[in-house]
């Protein structure tokens, strides 16, 4: 069981888990898409499944589903919850 | 929209903003029925919809539908046109709002509150219109609304718009809060434009933390975390492995489908065409006028609007897959295989339907928000084998294929047309790639891809949805393409040869015959059988017309461009004569070997004659090599005037049209020089 908090990125995590964002990192286009979208350091987020081929990832973060690329996600820095 | 106005002394504007898949267009819909027009802002492609709302006995509004936007304040032109609208500089017809109508979706509160903040700085009065408050209702989630709007210093009206609930409230609201001032503080600052400064994510924070407080206040939910039932559906339709099957079983359906509905009327309208241009001809005296009316408008607008059930089918289907929510599932799982050569998710849609047409193809490219990456599928969208290239297909195969046999059992015939399906894959792809790596170059798009909850789909969005598109296609048919026919018939009739004939109509319906051959088969103008011999003197008349035609001429001048490719004037007459239209080289190759009015491309005199055609010095006019040749060019050739009249449309440029037309151009003259050249140096 996953009961350590620890630090990835969004990319990192497997179907099913769930996470708190802790920061989004970038300072253009990508990085304030993210953070309109709702998903904003403090935001809880769950990853539903990838998609074929690996990317994009889906993502449930502030009750609505989201698909992100997998090198978006490798900017989003989440602490793990079980 | 000026003109519904002119009886009523009050005019209001109001906006009608919110995010995509919030339930804007149902409740727009809603509001404004039939009274709704659909146009694009001057000079873009940012579709402007307006409608007219009755919001009281006494007073009708304008109703703009901003583009679905998560927020303002990005770069691109949908959230720049919402901002001059807001700001009254769109458009010289329309004014700065008196109200904005804010679609919030109940179900996904925090983010569709986050345009909101931008929407209260614009200093017009707002009213908030939460949507789809049955499915919260459903979800166990309760909504204050007299608290939220107190916390947001707003009106806000529950609607169910599908149900018309809510809707006389909504209405009472809007023309309470005309002419009064925002009170509200807002904790946070104005927007900046994202290129001003970094600060912006701090900004960005600070509107939901203050969103978080809003919805905590007023809002109770007992929704335990557990899978939606959309999810679980997703757990099939987006599976990595049976995800892709289901999509191509869908996808399959759908064509397939739309190509059996789409064919009965089809044909139906051909044949109505046809009977209208003979009964005109029959009704009119005989001469020029009436061969032009025939010809020239009857013949090419016809040839054209025939095609009006399969563009209603597809986007209909289209409609009901991105109405239930299924398009964005698509999107998500073709992403990586579109990405990877340079195209956009949703481009698989338009790029599949131009295998049938490409015009509906390219109207649906549509979705794709991105310029760059709309245009990129527009500029290949071409390239995927049309239909009407398969009459070409056909008849050089039957001329110079058959029965032939690859391994024994493969039939030369099939490889060849897959070939030539395969070339224009490859070459679309090839292209993509390259126009994405230079002039479309730019960084792609951040994908944040919305997957909304599965719903039914909405019939009466549906409706207008198809009526709209369909409407504008019929339009294009009836200005654009209706000028070019007439200037084709012309090409095609003048000079005219001023010798005896019984009618002049005999020799001027030799381009009715190019376009829309098949109905006149072994039948005079009048509607008579023929005899062999009339029908043999009538079909010589008709090749010396189209010889001595423009047309012909001009056959005859770009010889020496096309003899490097093995073609001869005569196929360079039909070459000038199918850039109206593809299939238009069969009945024009017909005319000019004297076969007359035989347009089908498997009719065995069609198929003998184009096998003993001659050159002038006697060799034969058509080998293998240039049948092989022919087909090439016509894989990669811009020859339907019909899709330059909806790329230029569509792009809203003229270069970019020109582009097409012009890379095409030189791709199938090079392909096709290839062919040949490397071809004779092998020794076919």
């Amino acid at each position: 069981m996953n009961n350590t908090n620890e630090l990835s990125t969004l990319a990192q995590l497997n179907s099913d888990a769930k996470a708190r964002i802790v920061a989004v990192a970038g300072e253009g286009a990508i990085a304030r898409r993210l953070l309109e979208m709702g998903v904003t350091p403090g935001a809880r987020v769950r990853v539903v499944k990838t998609a074929p081929f690996g990317d994009p990832i889906e993502v449930k973060v502030r009750n609505s589903h989201l698909a992100i690329r997998r090198q978006e996600a490798g900017a989003i820095l989440v602490e793990s919850e079980s | 929209m000026q003109n519904a106005q002119s009886t009523v002394k009050n005019q209001i504007t109001i906006a009608l903003a919110g995010n995509p898949n919030a339930g804007k267009t149902t409740l727009f819909n809603a509001l404004t029925g039939m009274r709704q027009k659909v146009a694009n802002y001057p000079g873009v492609t940012v579709e402007r919809k307006i409608g007219v709302w009755r919001v009281s006995d006494a007073k009708t509004a304008t109703l703009v539908d901003l583009p679905g936007l998560y927020s303002l304040d990005a770069a691109s032109l949908d959230e720049e046109i919402a901002r001059n609208v807001l700001t009254g500089k769109a458009d010289g017809s329309l004014n700065a709002p008196d109200v904005i109508v804010a679609v919030v979706d109940s179900t996904n509160l925090d983010r569709n509150l986050y345009l909101v903040t931008q929407l209260l700085e614009f200093k017009i009065p707002v009213v908030v219109a939460l949507t789809m408050i049955d499915r919260a209702e459903r979800d166990e989630t309760r909504i204050d609304e007299k608290k939220l709007s107190k916390l947001l210093g707003v009106p806000v009206v529950g609607v169910v718009a599908s149900e018309r609930r809510g809707l006389d409230e909504l209405s009472r609201k809007v023309i309470e809060v005309v002419g009064t001032k925002q009170t509200i503080n807002l904790p946070f600052e104005n927007f900046v434009r994202r290129a001003a400064n970094g600060n912006g994510h701090k900004n960005i924070l600070e509107r939901y933390n203050w969103i978080s407080d809003v919805v905590q206040e007023s809002v109770e939910s007992d929704k335990p975390e557990t899978r939606s039932f959309s999810e679980k559906i997703d757990g099939v339709l987006t599976h990595r492995v049976f995800g892709l099957v289901i999509l191509t079983a869908i996808l399959l359906v759908v064509f397939q489908t739309i190509f059996s509905w789409a064919t009965l009327p089809m044909d139906l309208l051909d044949q109505g065409f046809g009977a209208l241009g003979d009964a005109t001809r029959n009704a009119l005296p005989a001469g020029l006028l009436t061969d032009l009316l025939v010809d020239g408008v009857i013949a090419g607008v016809g040839g054209v609007l025939v095609f009006l059930p399969q563009i209603i089918a597809l986007f209909f289907f289209i409609s009901i897959l991105e109405d239930t929510g299924y398009m964005a599932r698509a999107a998500f799982l073709l992403d990586r295989l579109m990405r990877g050569v340079g195209l956009h998710g949703r481009a698989f849609v338009p790029l599949l339907s131009s295998f049938a047409c490409a015009i509906p193809g390219i109207m649906a490219t549509r979705t794709i928000e991105n310029r760059r990456d709309r245009l990129a599928t527009i500029m290949i969208a071409p390239l995927m084998s049309c239909s009407a290239r398969l009459p070409v297909y056909t008849l050089m195969i039957a001329a110079f294929f058959t029965g032939q046999y690859v391994f024994g059992f493969l039939s030369l015939g099939a490889l060849l047309i897959l070939a030539m399906y395969l070339l224009g894959i490859v070459t679309a792809i090839a292209v993509a790639f390259v126009l994405k790596r230079t002039i479309l170059k730019a960084p792609a798009p951040p994908l944040v891809l919305e997957l909304p909850p599965y719903r039914a789909p909405n019939l009466k969005n549906v409706f207008f949805n198809v009526f709209q598109n369909s409407w504008q296609f019929v339009k294009r048919a009836g200005t654009i393409i209706l000028a070019i026919s007439i200037v084709l018939w012309a090409l095609t009739t003048f000079p005219r040869i001023e010798s005896a004939n019984e009618s002049s109509s005999a020799a001027g319906s030799s381009s009715q015959q190019i376009i829309h051959g098949e109905h006149d088969k072994e039948k005079t103008t009048n509607g008579e059988q023929q005899t062999p011999d009339e029908t043999a003197e009538e079909a010589a008349k008709q090749s010396a017309q189209l010889q001595n035609s423009f047309a012909g001429r001009l056959g005859h001048f770009i010889e020496p461009v096309i003899e490097p490719l093995g073609f001869d004037w005569k196929m360079g007459v039909a070459l000038i004569a199918s850039f109206a239209a593809r299939e238009v080289l069969v009945s024009t190759l017909s005319i000019i070997y004297n076969v007359g009015r035989e347009t089908e491309a498997d009719s065995d005199s069609l198929i003998s004659a184009v096998r003993n055609a001659k050159r002038a010095d006697g060799s034969a006019a058509w080998t293998p090599l240039t049948a092989l040749t022919m087909m090439v060019f016509f894989v990669l050739a811009c020859q339907c005037m019909s899709t330059v009249a909806v790329v230029r449309r569509e792009t809203n440029s003229w270069a970019w049209t020109a582009f097409m037309v012009a890379y095409m151009t030189v791709l199938a003259y090079v392909a096709a020089f290839l062919t040949f050249q490397i071809g004779r140096l092998l020794g076919f």
